[in-house]
């Protein structure tokens, strides 16, 4: 496996691994953000119990 | 005006005919419309600014302007009913006469549809008039100038019906005119393509009656359909 | 099994509560599987090269971000007709997921797009309908939070979605129509790249990862949404929130 010639997908690196990492970017902006809105929900929700 | 609306109110003695309905809601709307024609001719000016904005910006090269004219004439078409749909509902909603419309006896889709022909009565029709002149302006020819205004008759109804359901979606929330914007834009797109589309094929010499039967059928469609989702976002909303 | 009994929200939050893990984790098992195959196994494009791999990404967000607003306008159409609060809710839940992916699809497309066509942007039927479908996903989010009574939000924003899903397939239409006026390129997504096994079973997993993640975010938001519609409700207190 040359790793070299991976990552520079013949040339065309800027694009391939533009979009894999955008991917990885929104997945993880989803994920943070939905997390931060599950703890808010559950703050609120033991709060109003209270 | 609350005189019509009452006369709405009332419990038709006989069967009522759709198009009776049709027509009292329309009429009211019409003599309120008519009442500010300020605000008419003020629509009507932003038209013709917004057109002429376009060859000020790209410059009077006449090759040009006249291959940009049909989209000018188009999209600063649909800016202006944009700029005119919440006349349709807001200022009855605001002092309450839409809820008494809601529960009127005469069935709200037909009341719907009477607003929505006064609406292009007031918008669409007198700038589908006024275009002709704007087309001469980029250098459009007799020929093409029919095919443009064929196509604002048929499309700009359209754009009254589905503006309406955004109107209605939105009434009474904050920031409304730019969300409608928003909202109805994209529906838009595809009577903006038809439309400005027949003008182009007409230019190029190409037969430009498929365009013009699709907007045909998407008004027909529309009618039948569009009043009663209107309908149904008035009730969303007020309820 | 009664279905109905999880039309409420008050016996779907503990369901949700259960499934969403095991969304996740097939969602990262298939992803797994699907870039190993495609980044490693599947062989290079002849005609495209190494670029089309990014088809890996796009085409599933493509899909999937289609296919979310299909599933939204169902849940509209369940909303109006049943008047059930569930169904809004889960309107509400994918939406900001099919917004994401859909946008995806276009930054992805356009990097493929530039090594592929020399251009960032090409306005093609596909390319242009993905566009709108952004301006729908953000029309009906800028919706529901734009109006404060949320029975009357959950409605509107559900007869929104139902009158612009009728609209998508017209718009997609008029802009191919428009495309043949301007001869303009009708871009072949793949062309012939899908032609070895791994390539297909490549975009095949990633497409399904893709759908489990959806489904996966969906249920925890959703979680998320109960939890802030129904405060003060004693039934969230015995739930590990």
């Amino acid at each position: 496996m040359n790793w070299a010639e991976f990552f520079s997908m013949g040339g065309r690196g800027f694009y391939v691994w533009g979009s894999y990492g955008a991917f990885v970017l929104v997945i993880a902006i989803e994920i943070i953000m939905l997390r931060g809105r599950a703890k808010r929900a559950r703050m609120l929700a033991k709060e109003s119990i209270q | 005006m609350n005189v019509v609306a009452a006369q709405m109110m009332i419990e038709p003695a006989v069967e009522v005919a759709a198009e009776r309905a049709v027509w009292l809601a329309a009429r009211r709307d019409l003599r309120l419309g008519l009442r500010s024609r300020a605000e008419l001719v003020q629509a009507l000016m932003f038209l013709v600014i917004v057109v002429s904005l376009f060859p000020l910006a790209v410059g009077p090269e006449s090759a040009l302007l006249k291959r940009i004219a049909p989209g000018v004439v188009w999209v600063a078409a649909l800016l202006s009913v944009l700029l005119t749909l919440p006349r349709m509902f807001a200022a009855d909603y605001a002092d309450g006469t839409l809820e008494q419309l809601v529960m009127s006896p005469y069935p709200l889709p037909l009341i719907a549809a009477g607003k929505m022909l006064a609406h292009w009565l007031m918008s669409g029709l007198p700038l589908t008039l006024i275009a002709p002149l704007l087309g001469l302006q980029f250098g459009l020819e007799a020929n093409e100038l029919v095919v443009l205004v064929a196509g604002l008759m048929l499309g700009t109804p359209i754009l009254s019906m589905i503006g309406a359901i955004g109107a209605a979606l939105t009434l009474g929330v904050r920031g409304g005119s730019i969300l409608m914007a928003l909202l109805v834009l994209p529906l838009y797109v595809p009577v903006l393509i038809f439309g400005s589309g027949a003008v182009e094929q007409a230019m190029t010499s190409i037969d430009y009656s498929a365009n013009l039967s699709l907007l045909g059928a998407g008004l027909l469609f529309g009618a039948l359909a569009i009043p009663f989702a209107v309908a149904s976002a008035l009730r969303i909303s007020l309820d | 099994m009664n279905l109905y009994k999880f039309s409420s929200p008050v016996t779907f939050y503990p369901l949700a509560g259960k499934m969403w893990p095991w969304f996740a984790t097939l969602a990262g098992v298939f992803a797994v599987a699907g870039l190993y195959l495609g980044l490693f196994v599947a062989p290079v494009d002849y005609q495209q090269g190494e670029v089309y791999r990014i088809l890996y990404i796009h085409v599933p967000a493509s899909v999937i971000g289609m296919f979310i607003y299909l599933v939204m306008a169902g849940y509209g159409v369940l909303a109006l007709t049943l008047n059930t609060r569930l169904s809004a809710m889960m309107m509400e839940a994918l939406a900001p997921t099919g917004a994401l992916l859909t946008v995806l699809a276009l930054w992805t497309g356009s990097l493929w797009g530039r090594p592929t066509w020399g251009t960032y942007w090409v306005w093609d039927a596909r390319i242009t309908s993905t566009l709108l479908l952004v301006f729908l996903y953000v029309g009906y989010l800028a919706l529901i939070h734009a109006i404060e009574d949320k029975r009357r939000a959950d409605k509107a924003g559900a007869l929104l979605v139902i009158v612009s899903s009728i609209n998508v397939p017209i718009i997609y239409f008029s802009v191919k129509w428009w495309n043949t006026l301007h001869q303009g390129s009708s871009v072949s997504l793949a062309g012939n790249a899908i032609a070895s096994p791994a390539m297909r079973w490549g975009l095949l997993l990633m497409t399904l990862a893709c759908w489990m993640y959806a489904i996966a975010m969906t249920l925890v938001r959703v979680r998320a949404i109960i939890s802030e519609r129904e405060q003060g409700a004693a039934w969230l207190e015995g739930n590990k929130v």
